[in-house]
């Protein structure tokens, strides 16, 4: 029984690390009142660095290829939003596209038409000395790739950040009204473009981890809705660091449910387990969304 | 502006994509040591090199781009970023197809007319999902309908390995269906069918509807200011926006249902390369207008048949498309931006 369970928490951290990763990028950018809908294609294009920089550099390159692709990717976004105060849902979607083409596109071209199955480095687990030893969740949540641990200490930068710096305050008030920041000599511009990035590193790593520390390889559209999801998380989450991590921690542990339930035998086809977390992503936006409250300048571009 | 003027101006809009087009291309090419005009004379020997190659490549791939296109185009205008064609399109597919297989035996026109109202009436309800999210739950369309897609992909991929599998058990797809189902086909050896027809007349139908109807008109009023259409047009927005819903996933459903009727004759997971996705292209591309929605998505079925051929003669892969697309939607957004900006500085 207790190895089932530090397998199920194991997996539900392990589901949650990229999820909770990007999601904690798009808290900062949405706490600004930008939507990063192309966030899904910053995963797949961190995704493609980390296998660009691994074949070059380790695990390390690998990670740094991850934030390198992932900020470009944004900063094309920040570009269209905040200089061109372009549509935030178009470019997004548009984004998207160029990522799944052109990561397809370099894929095939640079690693052959089959796509062999590469071996890269990947990023092993390491068990933290005297916690991983702990009962019951000791192995499950301090046994694992060093990711990780960034993401757990993330979590608390980013709030302490957000509530308790200035520069934490300033963004939040762009977010909630522009026209107030700007009147406190706050650079609006300045504020989304850097939230951005800030962002589009942060799923760039997302990337990074599925192919580092996961799957040990590169797949076409091996993002495969994350982006999307990571977005709904931080609705779920209410736009708050700690409750974002919570959400991302709920839905591995509910994206987990389908190896207890793939161990139990039920015979039930594994479609229904792979199409589980947009299922239960639609479900739990309808059960929270309606309940939370934006930042109310949340996608709106012309009133900076 | 006269009618010239903008058919001119249209027109230029499609000589830029087109340069635009293959200069990107070309380029992207060389710099991946491709051979460009060895992939050129393949694109466009695939695209418009023969009778053959403009019905069975380019027209067959508009049919589902148009309709699709017109989907999205109709969605936007009323505000509703749908981006969930490609989900209402599988289920319309699916449900054509299980009509065709299971359904009542009758005469053909029969046959075909209730496929393609079980294809409209199921993508209607897979987008009304999403309507009633956002409308009762405040959950926004773009997450929503992405996660239908997803669910409608697993969805189809259970039932070919599943309940609707051939009998055999061997290959993941359905039966084909009875020739009652099948669309006929234009005289002549390409693969051209009746779809395409069909897609033109959905194309017409929706111009008028959105110019000359109340609907079309509270549609459109929705999608440009929702607060002035509810309180100064007395229009129930929550209705407009959930017909705006309906109606594109009846489209996009439609869609799937002449596919299979039409093209593939039998349900399979990639029965859709992607065509709910260029749909976006297309209707943003036609400036959300339903007339140049039909262009638009000749232009692209041209786009995808020739990189079909690309890929088939040259080695190119033809995911490359999906760069073209995205260059050509941001283009879009930069020039519209980069006029806007300039009219502020003014």
């Amino acid at each position: 029984m207790s190895a089932l369970f530090t397998a199920f928490l194991a997996s539900a951290i392990r589901t949650a690390t990229p999820l909770g990763l990007a999601a904690l990028g798009e808290v900062v950018v949405e706490r600004a009142g930008i939507i990063n809908i192309s966030l899904e294609g910053v995963i797949l294009c961190g995704a493609f660095g980390a296998l660009l920089g691994s074949t070059h550099g380790g695990v390390v390159g690998g990670f740094v290829g991850a934030v390198v692709l992932g900020v470009a990717m944004t900063a094309i976004f920040a570009w269209f939003v905040v200089r061109l105060r372009a549509d935030q849902i178009i470019t997004g979607t548009a984004l998207t596209i160029l990522a799944m083409g052109i990561t397809g596109t370099l894929y095939r071209a640079l690693y052959g038409a089959a796509g062999a199955a590469l071996s890269i480095p990947t990023s092993r687990p390491l068990a933290v000395p005297g916690l991983s030893g702990l009962p019951v969740v000791g192995v499950g949540v301090f046994d694992q790739p060093a990711v990780t641990y960034g993401f757990y200490v993330s979590i608390f930068l980013l709030w302490w950040w957000m509530y308790r710096t200035l520069d934490g305050l300033g963004l939040r008030a762009v977010g909630e009204s522009p026209s107030a920041a700007r009147a406190a000599g706050i650079r609006i511009a300045r504020i989304r473009t850097l939230s951005l990035l800030f962002g589009g590193a942060m799923g760039g790593l997302a990337g990074g981890t599925l192919v580092l520390a996961q799957a040990g390889t590169f797949a076409e559209g091996m993002s495969a809705g994350r982006g999307f999801i990571a977005i709904a998380i931080v609705v779920l989450g209410r736009w708050h660091p700690v409750g974002v991590a919570i959400a991302a921690l709920v839905f591995g542990a509910a994206s987990a449910v389908q190896y207890l339930l793939q161990a139990a035998g039920l015979g039930l086809p594994y479609q229904l387990f792979l199409a589980l977390p947009y299922v239960l992503t639609l479900l739990a936006l309808a059960g929270v969304a309606g309940r939370t409250r934006a930042p109310a300048a949340l996608a709106k571009v012309d009133d900076a | 502006m006269t009618r010239s003027r903008v058919l001119l101006r249209v027109l230029l809009r499609a000589v830029a994509v087109v340069v635009a087009f293959i200069g990107g291309l070309a380029l992207f090419l060389v710099v991946l040591r491709y051979n460009p005009i060895r992939a050129g004379a393949a694109f466009v020997n695939g695209a418009f090199g023969s009778w053959y190659a403009l019905g069975s490549g380019t027209l067959v791939r508009a049919t589902p781009l148009i309709m699709t296109g017109l989907a999205v185009a109709i969605a936007f205008r009323g505000g509703v970023f749908n981006v969930g064609a490609e989900g209402q399109f599988l289920m319309g597919a699916t449900a054509a197809t299980a009509i065709a297989l299971y359904g009542p035996k009758l005469n053909s026109a029969a046959v075909v007319a209730l496929c393609f109202l079980a294809g409209a009436a199921l993508g209607a309800g897979w987008a009304a999902i999403a309507a009633i999210l956002r409308t009762r739950f405040h959950v926004l369309e773009v997450i929503s309908t992405i996660m239908l897609n997803f669910a409608a992909t697993y969805l189809v991929s259970y039932l070919v390995r599943g309940p609707m599998q051939e009998p055999t058990h061997v290959y993941p797809q359905t039966e084909p269906i009875p020739h009652a189902a099948e669309l006929p086909r234009f005289p002549g050896e390409t693969r051209l069918h009746l779809g395409f027809l069909l897609a033109l007349v959905a194309a017409g139908i929706s111009w008028w509807a959105m110019r000359n109807t109340a609907a079309g008109f509270r549609l459109r009023v929705t999608g440009a200011n929702p607060d002035a259409a509810s309180s100064a047009g007395r229009i129930n927005v929550r209705r407009v926006v959930f017909s705006a819903f309906a109606i594109s996933g009846a489209l996009a459903g439609l869609a799937g249902a002449i596919e299979v009727q039409g093209v593939t004759f039998a349900l399979y997971e990639n029965i859709s390369p992607g065509y709910g996705y260029t749909a976006i292209a297309v209707a943003l591309l036609a400036r959300l207008d339903a007339a140049l929605v039909v262009p638009a998505g000749i232009l692209f079925g041209a786009l995808e048949a020739g990189a079909a051929a690309m890929q088939r003669d040259a080695g190119v892969p033809s995911v490359v498309v999906s760069v073209v697309e995205a260059a050509l939607i941001l283009g879009l957004l930069a020039s519209r931006g980069i006029r806007q900006r300039f009219r502020d500085t003014l």
